[in-house]
């Protein structure tokens, strides 16, 4: 029977509503500030200082007391400054193939590199072992044996 | 074959990576191209974008003001040349207005639209402004920074163009070119 109650209470306290606050988190400005850019200086918001920042500083804190989400403020931010304000690609269109070139691109010469690096390092060393190198002649011959021998002693 | 496709490949790649690269630098470069028209003694056309009115539902543009000599001029709030320049365009505005001959229209960039309209009543500016959310019109104008003003004829052509804060004394000159 008692048994049967602790069940009962662990499955209650699993199935309990969680707290408001616990779901939807009120956003900061630190957390927007890295996602969004200063969009007169061009660098992101977070490390900007200059009158267009603070502005825009004050324009996201405003709206964070006024509770809205993160990205309602990002929404209000791109009606009052634009796309260009945005540090992140919107997950659409030319915008992310715009960031994603230079990824593929870097990451074609990389495997590019990986392929033909051995290759070359093989026929090079290959070549300095067999084609290129000149053959010795006697005396060279018998006069690197020597110095080996002396070099064994 | 094998071996020349990868080459290939190799050549493409690097040469998109350059071509990104001079592209980024291009695309940063200051556009002077209305400069060196002016200096040539030609009058460009001056570009028009339908634009909204700043604190309005409606929208403008230029080419609405055909037959008038516009002072277009780029500003934003947290710029202090912007507010230091303010009362001559606005003294501009009035006697363009008195006379019938023209008008100055502002144009806000890189500004939120609240503190926009704490800077045009802060300042009792009385000329209207549109807003250039995406900077769009700046663009077309190789206009990258504030203060900026273009002084545009009667018949649509740019006639004089004053980079950073004005003065009476230039902004009378580039009006009187313009009314030529």
């Amino acid at each position: 029977m008692r048994r049967a109650a602790l069940l009962l209470a662990f499955v209650a306290a699993l199935l309990a509503p969680v707290p408001a606050t616990a779901v939807a988190q009120r956003p900061s400005l630190p957390d927007i500030e890295n996602e969004v850019m200063c969009v007169s200086c061009e660098i992101p918001l977070n490390i900007a200082e200059s009158a267009q920042a603070d502005q825009q500083r004050n324009f996201i804190r405003t709206l964070i007391a006024q509770g809205r989400s993160k990205e309602q403020i990002k929404t209000a931010l791109v009606t009052e400054y634009g796309e260009d304000v945005l540090a992140l690609p919107e997950g659409d269109g030319f915008g992310i193939t715009a960031y994603l070139i230079p990824f593929a691109l870097v990451a074609l010469l990389a495997g590019g590199l990986v392929v033909l690096l051995p290759r070359w390092r093989r026929r090079t060393a290959a070549g300095i072992g067999e084609a290129d190198a000149p053959a010795l002649s006697e005396a060279e011959s018998s006069r690197l044996d020597d110095e080996l021998a002396r070099y064994e002693r | 074959m094998k071996r020349v496709l990868v080459v290939v490949l190799a050549v493409v790649a690097s040469a998109g990576l350059i071509g990104l690269l001079v592209y980024g630098l291009g695309s940063r470069a200051d556009d002077v191209s209305i400069e060196q028209a002016l200096v040539r003694g030609e009058r460009p056309a001056a570009p028009s974008r339908e634009l909204p009115v700043l604190g309005e539902s409606a929208t403008r543009s230029i080419a609405d003001l055909r037959g008038k000599v516009v002072v277009l001029n780029f500003w934003a709030s947290w710029c202090g040349p912007c507010k230091v320049e303010a009362p001559v365009l606005d003294r501009a505005q009035k006697r363009l207005e008195r006379a019938g001959t023209g008008t100055v229209l502002g144009v806000t960039r890189d500004d939120a639209t609240t503190d926009s309209l704490k800077f045009v009543r802060d300042q009792s500016i009385t000329y209207p402004s549109l807003r250039d959310v995406d900077t769009k019109l700046a663009r077309d104008y190789g206009s990258t920074k504030v203060p900026e003003t273009f002084v545009i004829d009667a018949r649509g052509r740019i006639a004089d163009v004053l980079r950073g804060q004005i003065t009476q004394q230039r902004l009378d000159e580039a009006l009187s070119k313009a009314l030529q």
